[in-house]
């Protein structure tokens, strides 16, 4: 009976090979295969979110200029500021594809850096118009930056957990071995740098200081 | 360390080593838990100022509100932030309790810090359209603030998640939206394909077992090793000839089983910890907005 199923035709011999693959191809996945891909595309997936909220900030710019502006128009420089820093600060992108490039980085966070602090200066100045601090309209724009600056500080923390994760499994075992003899196109990413992390931008604080 | 038996002295090394790596590694991991309170409750008040009849009764309201639309409310308070900023403490915090439903990340957590004189009402991803930064900070300013600086927690707290449900309420069509999309779950409910999984996986182990022990003891003997029960009749023993032929053919078959046995492990991280209140999964992005008294 041994012998005749030998014989019989090539599914059988086939078969083995059918198993081998329906075997390792789970192991495949098992021993690491995606775990690159997967956390290339979550450090980009951060990313994204980085620059969506940086997008926020600069969208809800031109209306708190305006709104200031009504009340303080004599405040031209700090304004001017502002709306030079956040011109330079939408020109510089980084594309999820060019994150490999620390001096990319580096320009972007700059630029938005500027913005921050220039911004800073502009609610600094607007202490001192009790007209424009009642105004609704302002009310609602400060809170809208101050969440936006806290969505902000998340996106980045994110981002930079997300690019540690990824860039340890192009440099750990076993994972490196994949990196080695398949993904050998991937190269780390770049991450907010630690000096710029240990400035801790300056601190948008609204509520806080009124009548504390 | 140049002693005679090295391979032993390695040994000993080596396992000393593992040892302490692991001791490190799970002190590092209860520090970590350590860190961040408990979710106990709706209501987790660690500072003690929220006095026993609002706790109830707030619980029973944020209860009742996520019965209708799903979505998490949960009143936290600290003693003190250890110099923390609230934001961040917020953020780790509301992802650590994982309010809100996994896909829609529904929830709000309000954050009371008393020491640090702050507060914070963080809102999940998914609320931040509805209850958006405004409204957050209105909530506070107008509701937390003059009332925590009157010395009333209780009522401040109280006053602000009125407001916060009546908010969220104002939009009752997606309010109800994600109630249907997110049905109560009493931490019980299985998913349908585990459940066919597990029906179809019981009925093959244990019919087996089933019909080898229990027409002997339930059913009418007709004649040595053959039973009659529930209208089938049953033979044990020796069988037609034919069986022990077929028999290797089952047992080759039966390898098939590893795979299906193998996926049974979703099972068990797919049921939430059952009774008390559990964070359904969600997450916060930051949003919210935060003040102080």
């Amino acid at each position: 009976m041994f012998a005749q199923r030998l014989a019989s035709p090539s599914i059988f011999r086939t078969l083995p090979a059918f198993l081998m693959m329906a075997i390792m191809l789970p192991l495949l996945a098992g021993c690491g295969y995606n775990t690159i891909p997967t956390a290339e595309e979550n450090a980009r997936a951060a990313w994204s979110e980085v620059l969506n909220q940086y997008q926020r900030r600069a969208d809800l710019i031109p209306n708190l200029v305006e709104t200031v502006k009504g009340y303080a128009s004599h405040e031209k420089d700090t304004l001017d500021a502002v709306v030079e820093a956040r011109a330079k600060a939408t020109q510089i992108t980084v594309t999820p594809e060019t994150l490999k490039d620390p001096e990319a980085l580096k320009k972007f966070q700059d630029a938005q850096a500027g913005l921050t602090s220039a911004l800073s200066r502009l609610i600094a100045v607007s202490e001192a118009y009790p007209d424009l601090k009642a105004n609704q309209n302002f009310l609602a724009l400060q809170a809208q930056l101050e969440g936006t600056e806290n969505r902000i500080a998340v996106s980045r923390r994110d981002y930079i957990q997300a690019v540690r994760d990824y860039n340890l499994t192009l440099r750990t075992f076993p994972s490196v071995l994949w990196a080695t003899f398949w993904f050998r196109g991937n190269e780390p990413f770049a991450n907010f740098t630690v000096a710029e992390d240990k400035m801790q931008p300056p601190k948008v604080d609204f509520g806080t200081k009124q009548g504390g | 360390m140049t002693i005679p038996g090295i391979s032993l002295s390695k040994c000993d090394r080596l396992a000393s080593a593992v040892l302490i790596a692991a001791v490190v590694l799970f002190s590092c991991v209860m520090a970590y838990a350590a860190d961040l309170p408990a979710l106990t409750g709706r209501v987790v008040d660690n500072a003690g100022i929220i006095d026993a009849a609002t706790k109830a009764a707030l619980t029973r309201k944020l209860a009742d509100f996520e019965t209708k639309g799903s979505d998490q409310i949960v009143v936290a308070t600290i003693p003190s932030l250890d110099g923390e900023e609230i934001e961040p403490y917020a953020n780790r915090l509301f992802r650590f309790w994982k309010l809100g439903q996994a896909g829609e990340n529904n929830g709000v957590l309000l954050l009371v810090a008393p020491n640090d004189r702050k507060m914070r009402i963080e809102v999940g991803y998914g609320l931040e359209g509805t209850l958006t930064d405004l409204h957050t900070k209105l909530i506070i300013e107008n509701d937390m603030v003059p009332a925590f600086r009157a010395g009333d927690f209780s009522g401040g707290i109280s006053k602000a998640v009125d407001d916060m449900v009546m908010v969220l309420e104002g939009n009752p069509e997606e309010l109800e939206a994600r109630g249907k999309r997110n049905p109560a779950d009493d931490g019980t409910s299985i998913d349908p394909i585990v459940a066919v999984f597990l029906i179809l996986w019981a009925t093959m182990f244990f019919g087996g077992l089933a019909m080898a022990f229990l027409p002997p003891m339930f059913g009418t003997k007709l004649s040595p090793g053959v039973y009659r029960w529930l209208g089938m009749t049953f033979r044990y023993g020796r069988g037609p000839s034919g069986y022990s032929g077929s028999r290797g053919w089952t047992t080759g078959s039966s390898s098939g089983g590893w795979s299906s046995g193998s996926s049974g492990g979703g099972w068990s991280s797919g049921s939430s910890g059952g009774g008390g209140f559990s964070g359904g999964g969600g997450s916060s992005g930051g949003g919210g907005s935060s003040g102080s008294w």
